[in-house]
């Protein structure tokens, strides 16, 4: 059997192949650099029109090398340079700033709207909620020390004389007292509050109704206390400063959990992951309106309630933010394709 | 060809595999303890400023550091990793550092509302257990068993989620899991020259097909490594074995052995390869 000598000059494939297409690469190297690091206004329209041509060509170099290369260095930096332009081809999109202005404009009413009947069973259940605890509390007041958490109470129960509560109601201002440590406090409460609520509609959506149940207790609770005291008014002017917005914000991640607990209980035709992963990401943006909603809500309880002293201008607040909401989730004209295409 | 238990098929729209390779939970654990220590930083510096600007009145002060932990800690932690998961790379800085990105399972675009859902989730399922933890931690000794009943709650609750990666096949985090994300490894690699070349005035060397036959891919690929790495102890070592086993009588210089041997072993195996004839390592037939 005759031995095989190399010729010189004679070269592996991955030589000749490195010769002959890799300017291409540097190319399509240098181009990508440019993009990643924040200068695709630098680009020109030539390099714009080249880039998805670098990209097949890297694309059907790294094929060819697969198939005739035993180059493995080269192989693994083709298809790291192929992985990079994928990624920055086909997952383009537009600035921050426009996304953020889409998704306030168009994409969060869209998908509050798309969850409506999640809404109002979410809303209704509250109110089933409060209308319990309402009627447990007025025929034995034992039962609201079993409701309302201890912290909670401070002095508003239902042996309170009718001037300890509008006391509380009319909490007067003190020069110490932390206004926005007590907002801050209190958005980071409501907040964790809305987020278990969806969080937990993984479970099939039983521990959002409990704790929408409760969170309607808890105010039917109260009622139960200042109602019969010919305080109702007071009261609900009170709460409405910053409830409106707090309990529409609870009440709509309740309905994003239950839309989650909805999509992995029945998922239909679907598969049970890839069901509630669609939810789950109509849901998502429900909940960042709802942390928006919250910190509103905070700012609201905590600055506007102790500077407004005045029952019929803490219901108008309270009444105009409900308004604004209601109108802005489900009367705003849907315009964009991006709207319908969520619903 | 070897494969990596990490290693994930991914057909572009081109009809090319480019191969994935999914972040390791030790990659990704290190990613979020850097954005951690970023995050935390800023917060640390917002922190003297307000103290600096509150300088006369000390109660002012304070009160703005209890707002700055309580709202900045919560909203900075949302809006970091969201805003940069959105942009151009993908990654937050510490993903970016351990060479880490996020991308759709689909391999389509990355979505808004899959980034949101992904880090809305990060916060249940780990910073907010950890805070009620750390918070209800302080008070055990005192008090009653409720409040370490929380804590115990609160322990596994971030046990759970945490170690969740671990116990399936994707590395997929809770979030991961809904959003429809996962978390890939994209180093930059740079092209390094070809091995495979001689110089100038080096001695002949001759093999026989015999002596050709002995390896297959999966050696050639080896040895290529030990040729990039231009280890002399290795080289030397590489190149006992492969005399020893095709039996090469004929002297010469190790490098320039090894690298003639490549050659022509590259050469032929490549050639068989034009004709469908493949060989992945020396246990399979000639």
């Amino acid at each position: 059997m005759s031995g095989i000598d190399i010729a010189p000059g004679l070269h592996v494939n991955s030589h000749r192949f490195r010769e002959a297409r890799g300017p291409d690469w540097d190319r399509l190297e240098t181009l990508l650099d440019r993009v990643e690091a924040g200068r695709a206004g630098s680009l020109s329209d030539e390099d714009l029109f080249e880039l998805p041509v670098l990209y097949r060509a890297t694309l059907s170099s790294l094929s060819v090398a697969r198939e005739t290369s035993l180059d493995a260095d080269l192989v693994a930096y083709l298809e790291s340079l192929s992985t990079r332009a994928y990624f920055l081809l086909y997952g383009v999109h537009s600035p921050l700033w426009r996304r953020a202005l889409a998704f306030l404009a168009d994409e969060l009413p869209a998908a509050v709207r798309g969850m409506w009947r999640e809404t109002l069973v979410s809303l209704a259940i509250t109110v089933a909620g409060a209308v319990a605890a309402y009627m447990l509390v007025r025929s034995d007041p034992s039962w609201f020390f079993g409701i309302v958490p201890s912290n909670m109470i401070g002095g508003r129960d239902p042996s309170a004389s009718v001037a300890t509560l509008t006391e509380a109601l009319h909490h007067k201002l003190a020069a110490d007292d932390h206004l926005s440590a007590f907002a801050a406090e209190l958005f980071v409460n409501n907040a964790s509050v809305a987020l278990f609520a969806f969080a937990l509609g993984f479970a099939f959506a039983v521990p959002t109704v409990l704790l929408l149940i409760y969170n309607g207790c808890m105010l039917g609770a109260m009622l139960a206390v200042f109602i019969p005291k010919g305080l109702g008014w007071e009261f609900a002017a009170w709460l409405s400063i910053h409830g409106t917005t707090e309990m529409f914000a609870i009440i709509l991640a309740g309905a994003a959990g239950m839309r989650i607990g909805i999509a992995t209980a029945f998922p239909g035709r679907q598969a049970r992951l890839a069901s509630a992963v669609s939810a789950g990401r109509s849901a998502a943006f429900v909940m960042l309106g709802v942390v928006g909603m919250l910190v509103i809500a905070g700012l609201l309880e905590g600055l506007g309630r102790q500077l407004v002293d005045n029952s019929l201008s803490r219901a108008l607040i309270g009444g105009a933010a409900l308004l604004f909401w209601l109108v802005y989730y489900y009367l705003k004209p849907a315009n964009s394709r991006k709207a319908r295409k969520l619903e | 060809m070897t494969f990596d238990r990490l290693e994930r098929e991914f057909v572009t729209s081109e009809g090319i595999d480019l191969r994935l390779r999914l972040g390791r939970v030790g990659e990704r654990a290190v990613a979020l303890i850097i954005d951690c220590a970023i995050i935390y930083g800023v917060l640390l510096i917002f922190t003297l400023l307000a103290q600096f600007a509150f300088l006369s009145s000390k109660g002012a002060g304070q009160e703005a550091t209890y707002v700055i932990w309580l709202i900045g800690s919560f909203l900075l932690r949302i809006g970091y990793f969201t805003a940069f998961e959105l942009g151009m790379r993908g990654a937050t800085p510490g993903k970016r550092l351990t060479k880490l990105r996020v991308v759709a399972r689909d391999g389509g675009r990355l979505t808004g509302e899959a980034v949101v859902a992904r880090n809305a989730l990060r916060e249940l399922e780990f910073f907010v257990p950890l805070t009620i933890f750390f918070s209800l931690l302080s008070s055990v000794g005192e008090s009653d068993g409720g409040a370490l009943l929380t804590v115990l709650a609160a322990f596994v609750t971030v046990a759970i989620f945490a170690l969740f990666p671990l116990f399936n096949r994707d590395n997929l985090r809770v979030g991961d899991l809904l959003a429809g994300t996962w978390v890939v490894r994209q180093p930059r690699r740079q092209l390094g020259h070809t091995v495979g070349q001689r110089r100038q005035g080096a001695a002949d060397f001759v093999f026989t097909e015999a002596q050709l036959d002995a390896y297959g891919e999966y050696e050639l690929q080896r040895l290529e490594e030990v040729l990039r790495r231009e280890d002399y102890e290795s080289l030397l070592v590489v190149s006992r074995a492969i005399r020893r086993r095709i039996g090469w009588t004929g002297g010469g210089d190790e490098l320039e052995f090894l690298q003639a041997y490549y050659t022509a072993l590259c050469l032929r195996l490549e050639r068989n390869m034009l004709f469908g004839k493949r060989r992945a390592d020396k246990h399979s037939k000639a």
